[in-house]
């Protein structure tokens, strides 16, 4: 799950994955909150997960976490 | 019966607040705003204008392009969030404004920023029921100034004031077609009325504009591609088949993750967010008038307008221009 969440997000901002940390909260990455929005709908089409955003969601550890939780 | 478009007109405030300007008065930034709206600038009311006086303008345009006088108007469909008055409706001042006969059909609607496409439905209606057979003219005047909550840097630059029209005719071979949802959510997006003056009720509300940003922009990306694809499909076309696709200007954001989304060349998607911001159901047919006054759609092309917005609502029409 983390590694999916990790190479969309690289995607998204034309990186590396290796280069995405998953502690590091979406703003440090360089992802405003509109680029959250977008890459949740993302996940959501990828993953078929239902994720209501919130400002607790601010890193991938935390998404993986929630999205995990949902069973 | 169906309808053409004969005409299109729009009218914008002579204000225009840039985003330097906000910056006098709020924590933000020109950089900030355009990054993450796309809005450079835009319009809003003074104390000399109105809605009244924006739809005026407006309708008059429209009336003048499409070589047709007051009198030959039998319904006037005009979508606002609020008119100049709770009461009367601002229908009727425009009414009496362009001198429509006093048989003319009338009404205001409120359907937020879906509000210009659900009045060409209305308006639809009408010709294909043959109560009209003639004229109508659908116009929207939004000021979204009077309502925006000018303490929240988050909202209050992304909207803006105008008003933009139309005058349809009725056409029996025209393509005009409709896709559209309500849900009822009243969460992520409203506008507060103000404290009532009620001595039973304590409410003492301020009359502004909330919104979940990323929230409106996942419904909103979602509903243009949806709203899209349900009417293409219905009508057995493609994007390939269609000219321009007029969506409701609310973030340049917005606008490029549908594209991205559906795949059709950006090319195909006019915008003007970045000079008027959005001024809620009038963002369509000013885009639309511009469009039109540029020579960027020519007659016979099919278009399609989309827009989303309180309710949640979001709306696909297609014609046939």
């Amino acid at each position: 799950m983390k590694e999916k969440l990790i190479a969309i997000i690289a995607e998204y901002l034309g990186k590396d994955a290796s280069e995405i940390e998953a502690d590091a909260t979406f703003e440090d990455l360089g992802l405003d909150s509109l680029d959250i929005a977008e890459l949740v709908m993302q996940i959501e089409d990828e993953l078929g997960v239902t994720i209501e955003l919130n400002a607790e969601l601010n890193n991938i550890d935390k998404l993986v976490e929630y999205i995990e939780n949902q069973g | 019966m169906s309808f053409r478009i004969l005409g299109t007109g729009s009218a914008l405030p002579v204000t225009t607040v840039s985003n330097e300007d906000l910056t006098k008065f709020l924590d933000t930034s020109d950089e900030w705003i355009r990054t993450r709206t796309g809005i450079t600038e835009r319009r809003v009311m003074n104390d000399g204008e109105s809605l009244l006086t924006l739809a005026t303008s407006a309708c008059k345009n429209a009336l003048e392009m499409a070589n047709t006088s007051p009198e030959e108007i039998e319904l006037i469909v005009c979508t606002t969030l609020a008119g100049d008055y709770t009461s009367p409706a601002l229908y009727c001042l425009i009414a009496k404004a362009l001198g429509l006969s006093d048989r003319v059909i009338t009404m205001d609607t409120n359907m937020g920023c879906c509000g210009f496409e659900y009045g060409l439905q209305i308006a639809h209606t009408y010709f294909a029921s043959g109560m009209i057979t003639k004229k109508a003219i659908v116009v929207s005047a939004e000021g979204l100034s009077r309502h925006a909550d000018w303490s929240d840097r988050a909202t209050c630059c992304l909207f803006g004031d105008a008003s933009g029209a139309v005058v349809l005719e009725a056409a029996p071979d025209r393509k005009v077609d409709f896709d559209w949802t309500v849900s009822g959510n009243a969460d992520i997006l409203n506008i507060t009325r103000h404290a009532d003056n009620s001595p039973w009720n304590t409410y003492d509300g301020k009359g502004v504009l909330h919104m979940n940003g990323q929230e409106v922009f996942k419904f909103a990306v979602s509903s243009i591609s949806a709203r899209i694809g349900a009417v293409l499909e219905k009508n057995g076309l493609a994007p390939d088949d269609i000219a321009k696709f007029f969506l409701h200007q609310a973030n340049i954001r917005i606008i490029n993750s549908a594209i991205h989304k559906m795949g059709v060349a950006p090319e195909k998607f006019p915008h003007n967010i970045e000079r008027l911001g959005n001024t809620s159901s009038a963002t369509i047919p000013v885009l639309l008038d511009e469009t039109v006054r540029a020579g960027g759609v020519q007659r016979g092309d099919k278009i399609i307008l989309c827009a989303f917005g309180a309710g949640l609502a979001s709306i696909a029409c297609l014609l046939e221009f």
